[in-house]
């Protein structure tokens, strides 16, 4: 373990990849937690919140955002060098995020539309989970991630058991609150069947389909859910973008979206 | 002491990654750099080929911090495109739902991000050891506004309820019981947090800035209005592009706003033309707009001493104060006479065009133009987030505050410096998909 400084408490370090900032926002979001969060933890590197940045080694090393560059791919790999654990949050380091959309196009011609210079660019191919580069040892998922379940797993980590995070279907929490499946009653589009549980379920609860921001639950069955949804009349194009969003590139969704296109 | 440096590697307590260095040689600023290094996200290539609808979720992702703007602003330019108006109650509760945003994001601001540098610690975690009624008290106003947006639209990050003609599903009158009570403590503890901000030391500095932010007739400026400065600039959503200029400036690489001449060629005069940087957010709002403050919001300001003129950038914490607890009472009001409308949405027919969307983001104008295809995909898109914007005005103040205060020991200045940028609470995030960068210098952790 790293040494401890004077506090004797773990270190924790948070850091920033291609991302929103929302992921580690949520850390700041819970507020009535973050005095006592702040008390348990020593919160060693998080520049969003703090200009004292202590060097590593650290306890904990969360990480936000996700992999775009040369600079980057070096970066991570220093990171995991010095972060004992290793904890990505969010669909940006779990998943490449929705900038991970470039992944299906050049690259080059994106650089274009953005910038007038483009020869100052420095940029990779392909938008990529942190996991591609470095063992990561918990993924948190969500676009954005569920504070509390945040909460829960720096507290897993600290006390060395498994963080108790549910893995089961939107619809599952549709059910234990006792939302109308707004596919059934509706014929809404909705990506519920298999998509990861966390944020609540609230899409449904307000009259719209999960367009699956926690990205793909365990064992989810897209082929079936599209089929569904080619039922309820929406189109291989629909169906594509409806799986190429914030989760774009996780592995059951960019195959099912590749699978419909024209 | 003839050539002497500012440098601070990595900026903390701001949104994204951004580093600031001020080169001074014989006794004089030579160099001004606020850096970006935060990589590019591609937003408006990749939303071409979405579909329209898409845009409110999509460009909430730039921002964390603010996706309620960006959800705002991308709605407003499509019921451009589509020319729909969302009125009455609808529009109110839009309005509330900004209210939820501002109160956070001023919150956060003044609380966790600018509040520790005018009393000297390095984070709000340190703050609250010595000041712990405050912080809490910050806390306490950031989750009334947290709560307000997660009742209305499902959750504060990333919310799920806005849509191009208004909402997925109203709330009821009874969904707001609880947060009302709360917004009614929050209320009382913005207007504590004017009078407290207004007991921080702040350094003399002042400059004569324009500042460039939305103006309605009615009410202070949340998603609707002209936008207009204090130097003659009086212009249409539309006319953004026409009045303000994306630049290559080469020695930040960095594309930096500027304000062209105005589009009227009766209305060039010398101090109206070529004027280059100007300023967006808290206190440009406040300076062109403090009138149309509700009567509690006003007296907090001139119980903290805090009216109009404000020209000290640094005063720009006790302004967010003013907003935050214009935003409690704004939020009250539209809670108390609101009425469900028969519809969660108006209906409109897509067509294609130009939609044009321009709202008051917590840090300034945040503008949005889409090209809209008959297919109803986006055929084009361009976002100019507050940040950018203001790139320009944060060098202008680094070289103006150094140059006046040379003689500082190279501590201090260095903290004013990073002081100086956090004024303008910039989200580098939000900046940079559209910012060029410079990634081989600077390097981090």
């Amino acid at each position: 373990m790293p040494e401890r400084r004077r506090t004797g408490k773990p270190k924790v370090a948070v850091f920033k990849f291609a991302s929103c900032d929302g992921c580690q926002l949520s850390l700041l979001d819970a507020e009535e937690e973050l005095l006592d969060v702040a008390s348990a933890i020593d919160i060693a590197y998080f520049p969003e919140a703090s200009r004292r940045m202590i060097r590593g080694p650290y306890d904990i090393g969360i990480v936000e955002g996700s992999i775009t560059t040369p600079h980057d791919v070096e970066r991570i790999r220093d990171i995991r060098k010095s972060s004992a654990a290793l904890i990505t949050i969010g669909a940006c380091a779990t998943a490449g995020g929705i900038q991970a959309l470039r992944n299906w196009k050049d690259i080059k011609n994106y650089v274009h539309i953005v910038y007038a210079s483009p020869e100052y660019v420095s940029t990779l191919d392909r938008s990529l989970p942190v996991g591609s580069f470095v063992h990561v040892d918990y993924e948190l998922r969500g676009c954005p991630i569920n504070k509390y379940q945040l909460i829960e797993v720096i507290n897993a980590f600290l006390n060395k058991r498994k963080p108790n995070v549910y893995t089961h279907s939107v619809c599952v929490d549709c059910k234990l609150k006792g939302t109308t499946c707004v596919m059934v009653s509706r014929g809404e589009p909705c990506l519920g069947p298999v998509t990861q549980s966390g944020c609540g379920a609230i899409c449904p609860s307000f009259n719209r389909g999960c367009y699956g921001c926690f990205g793909p639950m365990e064992f989810p069955n897209t082929a079936a859910l599209a089929a569904q949804l080619k039922e309820l009349g929406e189109t291989k194009f629909d169906i594509q973008l409806a799986f190429r969003t914030f989760n774009a590139y996780a592995d059951a969704f960019r195959k099912e979206s590749e699978a419909h296109e024209q | 002491m003839s050539n002497r440096a500012v440098k601070v590697d990595y900026l903390a307590r701001v949104e994204g990654e951004g580093s600031l260095l001020v080169r001074m040689k014989d006794g004089s600023v030579s160099d001004v750099k606020f850096r970006i290094f935060e990589p590019p996200r591609f937003f408006e290539a990749f939303l071409r080929g979405r579909k329209y609808s898409e845009a409110p979720d999509i460009t909430a992702r730039i921002c964390g911090i603010c996706p309620i703007a960006y959800q705002m602003s991308s709605v407003h330019a499509m019921e451009y495109a589509f020319g729909v108006k969302v009125g009455g109650q609808l529009r109110e509760l839009r309005r509330l739902l900004y209210c939820g945003e501002w109160i956070e994001s001023h919150a956060l601001h003044i609380y966790m991000l600018h509040a520790p540098d005018f009393l000297g610690y390095d984070d709000a975690i340190q703050l609250a050891v010595d000041h712990p009624d405050a912080v809490r008290r910050g806390l306490r106003l950031k989750k009334a506004g947290n709560d307000l947006v997660a009742v209305l639209a499902g959750r504060e990050i990333h919310p799920i309820n806005v849509r191009v003609g208004g909402f997925y599903k109203l709330p009821r009158r009874r969904d707001f019981d609880e947060i009302l009570e709360k917004l009614k403590r929050a209320r009382d503890e913005a207007y504590e947090t004017v009078l407290w901000t207004a007991t921080l030391p702040f350094p003399d500095f002042e400059y004569d800035y324009e500042f460039v932010a939305l103006s309605h007739p009615d009410e202070y400026p949340f998603n609707e209005g002209k936008i207009v400065s204090n130097k003659g600039l009086t212009i249409d959503v539309r006319e953004y592009e026409l009045v303000f200029h994306e630049r290559h400036v080469p020695y930040s690489n960095a594309l930096q706003s500027t304000i062209k001449s105005p589009r009227p060629a009766e209305q060039q005069t010398s101090t109206t033309d070529g004027r280059g940087a100007y300023l967006t957010g808290p206190l440009a709002r406040y300076n062109l707009n403090f009138e149309k403050l509700s009567p509690l919001a006003k007296k907090a300001a001139e119980e903290a001493k805090a009216k109009p003129p404000i020209l000290n950038p640094f005063k720009s914490i006790t302004v967010r104060a003013v907003e935050a607890l214009y935003a409690c009472d704004e939020a009250i009001r539209i809670i108390e006479n609101y009425e469900p409308p028969a519809e969660a949405a108006v209906r409109y027919e897509v067509r294609p065009g130009f939609g044009f969307g321009c709202t008051e983001a917590p840090r300034g104008i945040l503008y949005h133009r889409y090209l809209i295809g008959a297919d109803g995909l986006i055929k084009d898109a361009k976002i100019v987030p507050p940040t950018a914007q203001n790139q320009r005005m944060i060098e202008t103040d680094l070289r103006n505050f150094v140059t006046s205060n040379i003689q500082m020991s190279k501590q201090d200045l260095t903290l004013r410096c990073e002081q100086l940028v956090r004024n303008y609470d910039p989200c580098i995030s939000c900046a940079t998909h559209f910012l060029k960068l410079d990634i081989s210098e600077e390097t981090v952790t």
